[in-house]
């Protein structure tokens, strides 16, 4: 039943299994296929009703609409042979294509491929990760494909998450395709594949996830979609995936998915009742997720196998001593301030530095916190980061010193930040003003 | 009770840059708006007309002239229709009003005229 179905995991569904038939440089046209089939159904079913089995419906049209597609190729290139470089199929690859694509609706092992009911068989998933993560695309492209063919999101949707313009995100979709295309990637992923591509896929799901988590600004329906795609794609990892890594891949995979887990277990109690962030100290730990942190805490124990410790497995570690603490009073903070220093060595950015400031300052006091933070309070990216102003807010108002702390606050107010972050930074400045000290 | 048809014009590019999650959305929406008319016995059928796949027919004085169509260049067309059953006029435009076909396409709302014998 529709109800049941998901159109953007059929989507991807579609995507995938096409691509698998035709191969990645057919990308475009696998998605093509995949949106008129959705056309096709809106334009249907509100009028004849919804067919008995709404994804197998889609597939199948998908299919026949891939097979016109090829032909409508082929047939430009017979017009125009200078664009048979820019035109995705080959004569010889539209016949095979067909081929595979019509045998694909009768031999029964291949269609089931294409008919499991809602989501791609995970190693259709796999691939596609492993395709849209590819170290040839930049960066922000790999995001946005990912989030494109293996979450179905609309290029709406994409642009809306990273703040970034409609256009901007198609052109960069284009792009990749293009280059994905001129490399001519296989679909079927060999252990070299996973060996070289693995680092990139945990780096933008790591994005992904604190993309979301971090809710800057936008819409907050969209952000927690990113948080819990990139735990869907982390557990399919963890679960199909780490036995294709080498034991160091498969530790590294299981560290991100622990962190994703431990730190999504925090977010039902991140905000309150009247929209205000909450700081940790704050929070109903009640309201954490429990099965998420025995979820995240199992993956940490299976991350100490291997011998390489990424940043995911420090940051796990740290993650892993909040969700343990029953109450804030019980936080091991000299623990974490001892991770945060293996964790400014290996990422030695000025928001690593800054949160390592606070945990010393949970160790030492304020004024050791204070101390460490003007080490970096130099610093041009973390002057425009309302959480630099905010922290030395809070330890100002610590040391009784309300002025400075009002000044902070309202320095931390003229940055960039979300709502509930705004309301919480105006709720303490209010705070300071009144020399109130929590 | 009458017999009303609700006949769906739409110009074609009114998909275009949908997302799943749009398309999901939509569908559902149809989905609510067809329980309720069948709950309340006041849905009649709906009709799907083959996308550009029409000729129109004419007669030139003696000859008849056919020419492909209709044509859907930058032209709303009717893309199919509906057929429900309404007391009124009003109340077959109040029930046109709550279709989510008006999001992308405009609707026509007739009354089919019984004529007694």
């Amino acid at each position: 039943m529709i109800d049941d179905l998901n159109f953007q995991h059929v989507f991807a569904h579609i995507v995938a299994a096409l691509t698998r038939i035709l191969g990645p440089r057919h990308l475009s046209l696998a998605e093509e296929a995949a949106q008129d089939a959705l056309v096709k159904a809106l334009q249907l079913w509100p009028l004849q009703g919804e067919p008995a089995n709404p994804s197998a419906w889609l597939i199948q049209v998908a299919k026949n609409r891939a097979l016109d597609l090829l032909r409508r190729d082929q047939r430009l290139v017979e017009l125009d042979p200078s664009t048979a470089d820019r035109a995705p199929a080959r004569q010889s690859e539209t016949v095979a294509a067909g081929a595979m694509i019509a045998a694909a609706g009768v031999d029964p092992s291949a269609d089931a491929r294409l008919r499991s009911e809602t989501a791609p068989p995970d190693d259709d998933q796999l691939a596609m990760m492993f395709l849209a993560c590819h170290p040839i695309l930049p960066r922000e492209a790999r995001v946005a494909l990912t989030l494109k063919i293996v979450c179905g999101f609309g290029v709406r949707e994409i642009a809306h998450a990273f703040l970034a313009r409609e256009d901007a995100i198609a052109q960069r979709l284009v792009r990749a395709k293009r280059q994905l295309r001129d490399a001519d990637i296989g679909f079927e992923l060999t252990a070299a594949d996973y060996a070289e591509r693995l680092d990139s896929v945990l780096d933008v799901l790591y994005l992904l996830f604190n993309e979301g988590y971090a809710a800057h600004a936008g819409d907050r329906l969209v952000r927690s979609d990113l948080c819990r795609e990139a735990i869907r794609l982390g557990d399919l990892l963890a679960d199909a995936g780490a036995k294709l890594c080498t034991v160091n891949g498969a530790a590294a995979v299981h560290a991100l998915v622990a962190l994703l887990h431990l730190q999504a277990a925090r977010l039902p109690a991140r905000v309150g009742d009247d929209d205000v962030l909450l700081r940790l100290a704050d929070q109903d730990r009640s309201l954490w997720d429990a099965s998420s942190i025995a979820r995240g805490l199992q993956h940490l124990d299976a991350a100490a196998s291997g011998d390489r410790l990424t940043v995911y497995h420090v940051e796990a570690g740290i993650a892993a001593c909040h969700a343990v603490a029953a109450r804030y009073e019980e936080t091991d903070w000299p623990r974490i301030a001892e991770l945060y220093d293996s964790l400014l060595v290996m990422k030695p950015t000025p928001v690593v530095a800054l949160n390592r400031a606070i945990a010393i300052s949970r160790v030492h006091g304020p004024r050791a916190g204070l101390a460490a933070v003007d080490a970096i309070a130099g610093d041009a990216v973390l002057a425009r980061y309302y959480l630099l102003h905010a922290t030395v807010g809070e330890l100002a108002l610590e040391t009784g010193d309300r002025d400075r702390a009002a000044e902070c606050f309202r320095a931390a107010l003229a940055c960039e930040c979300s709502e509930p972050e705004r309301r919480f930074l105006e709720r303490r400045l209010r705070d300071a003003a009144r020399g109130a000290a929590n | 009770m009458p017999k009303y048809t609700l006949m769906l014009r739409e110009n074609g590019t009114a998909f275009a840059g949908l997302s799943p999650a749009d398309f999901q959305a939509i569908i559902q929406r149809y989905g609510a708006w067809r329980d309720e008319l069948q709950r309340a016995g006041k849905f009649a059928g709906g009709h799907k007309l083959r996308d550009g796949a029409g000729r129109v027919m004419r007669k030139n004085s003696s000859k008849i002239v056919v020419t492909d169509g209709p044509f859907t260049e930058g032209k709303e067309v009717i893309g199919g229709l509906f057929v429900i059953e309404a007391a009124s006029y009003d109340e077959a435009v109040s029930i046109a009003n709550g279709c989510p076909h008006l999001d992308y396409g405009s609707i026509e709302v007739r009354e089919v005229e019984v004529t007694r014998p």
